[in-house]
């Protein structure tokens, strides 16, 4: 018998070590899964890598893990934000160590790593400051970057429906990052918003097979824009 | 006497003008999602929006938003019947795999040679942000940028060499700017169109590399 489903956001991170590397899915708010983010949090794990697109937004989520001085490292595309203030602070101050990656390249080396291949030659960043240091090469007249996958330990996505094997499908745009981060970690842990029965779910529609999740948790709709959803469907 | 400059409005019809039917376009943050407003009716031109979402349509009604469905500006949008969603490495292949036709961007400067510098002012405070600029720059079939001819203070953007960090290398193909549409060639900048009233000796002024006229028709007698 397999089941995924757990109980609670603080039973489904309660194994997250100190020093631990998580993916966090989302593109701004849409597809962030703020209520493991805010278990997380609660937690208490410290000395994080965390990968996600952005750096936090606002007070809440990964902004308040931030705050709390819980991340050493984040490796994300665009950190900068109007309200990026608690991210802006720490590195400015240099207490945060920061990994700028081109935003494709992000998704690349997540995929990469999921997909099990040892890296990529890319003409994203070629002769940029962001390739600096690293491997190039010509390949049929164009110049190309030598980029690494990108493994995680953990990776918390936000899903729309699941099932106890833990496939998945998303809701628009709030998929994101969450079916490449599903492949790229140790333990995948998908919110979704409702549990079905297994064999609910059109198999032609299924985005993330359940190999690659371990755990999902199923919450309430958040009426915020910050949850990434208003509306019902 | 015509006008000196275009307007804002008049840059994103002038723009929205070069895309032809059937493309599929990414449109930039900023001056180039205005491009949107100002595609002519009878064209199908198809909006891509990095974070996932192919077959983007105008913003919603107040009201109707659903944060779920945004674009890479994270503003809420809607989706046109034929659209879909797609997750992040399928969107970037789009890009990289050279399946968009055209992308707008802004830029902070863009170089004789086509260098675009359009993420970062190198400036030591600056908190450097990248997204999917570098991506959109080199994989589009053509890339267009879309600025202010000049800086605030009358400033070089179209400058002989790129100052700020770079973007990406030789990917801009074509620049329009309040006071001209210029196109990058293997032998420099060649003005294709401007306002009527730009004279253009002052356009050359205003433009920090050498800018060839527009080869004029030949004539019969020549």
């Amino acid at each position: 018998m397999i089941e995924k489903q757990v109980a609670s956001l603080h039973e489904a991170v309660a194994d997250v070590a100190d020093g631990s590397t998580v993916m966090i899915g989302g593109f701004g708010t849409a597809g962030l899964p703020n209520e493991l983010v805010g278990a997380l949090l609660a937690q208490g794990a410290r000395d994080l890598t965390i990968v996600n697109n952005n750096a936090g937004n606002g007070d809440t989520g990964l902004a308040a893990l931030l705050a709390a001085r819980r991340v050493k490292k984040i490796i994300c595309s665009f950190p900068r934000q109007t309200d990026s203030h608690h991210f802006d602070g720490l590195y400015r101050a240099g207490e945060i160590e920061l990994e700028l990656v081109p935003q494709g390249n992000l998704a690349e080396r997540i995929r990469a790593a999921g997909a099990g291949i040892g890296g990529f030659f890319t003409p994203t960043g070629y002769g940029t400051d962001l390739a600096k240091g690293k491997e190039t090469r010509e390949i049929d007249g164009r110049m190309y970057v030598f980029e690494s996958p990108l493994h995680a330990d953990y990776a918390f996505i936000k899903a729309e429906r699941g099932d106890r094997w833990g496939n998945l499908t998303y809701r628009m745009t709030a998929r994101n990052f969450g079916p490449v981060m599903a492949m790229a970690a140790k333990t995948t842990v998908a919110t979704v918003h409702e549990i079905v029965p297994l064999g609910s779910l059109d198999p032609e529609a299924v985005v993330t097979p359940g190999i690659f999740v371990q755990r999902i948790v199923c919450i309430d709709r958040v009426a915020t824009s910050a949850g990434g959803f208003k509306q019902q469907a | 006497m015509g006008a000196t400059s275009w307007s804002r409005a008049e840059m994103a019809a002038r723009v929205a003008r070069d895309i032809p039917d059937g493309a599929v376009v990414n449109l930039g943050i900023g001056l180039p999602t205005m491009v949107a407003n100002h595609l002519p009716a009878d064209r199908e031109v198809v909006l891509h929006s990095e974070n996932g979402v192919i077959g983007m349509g105008p913003a919603p009604a107040e009201g109707e938003e659903d944060f779920d469905l945004i674009n890479a500006g994270k503003q809420p949008v809607t989706l046109l019947a034929g659209g879909s969603f797609f997750h992040h490495a399928d969107s970037f292949a789009m890009m990289r795999g050279g399946h968009l036709d055209v992308c707008v961007l802004g830029a902070f400067q863009v170089s004789a040679g086509g260098d675009l510098a359009n993420w970062h002012t190198g400036a030591a405070d600056a908190i450097p942000a990248v997204g999917g600029a570098m991506d959109l720059a080199i994989g589009a079939k053509k890339t267009y940028v879309m600025m202010e001819h000049t800086t605030k203070s009358g400033g070089h953007k179209i400058v002989a060499q790129c100052t700020y960090p770079l973007t990406g290398i030789g990917c801009v193909a074509r620049i329009y700017t309040d006071l001209a549409v210029i196109d990058v060639t293997p032998s420099g900048l060649v003005l294709v169109d401007h306002p009527e009233g730009v004279r253009f000796e002052d356009l050359q002024a205003k433009t920090g590399a050498p800018l060839a006229r527009p080869l004029e028709p030949r004539h019969e007698s020549d």
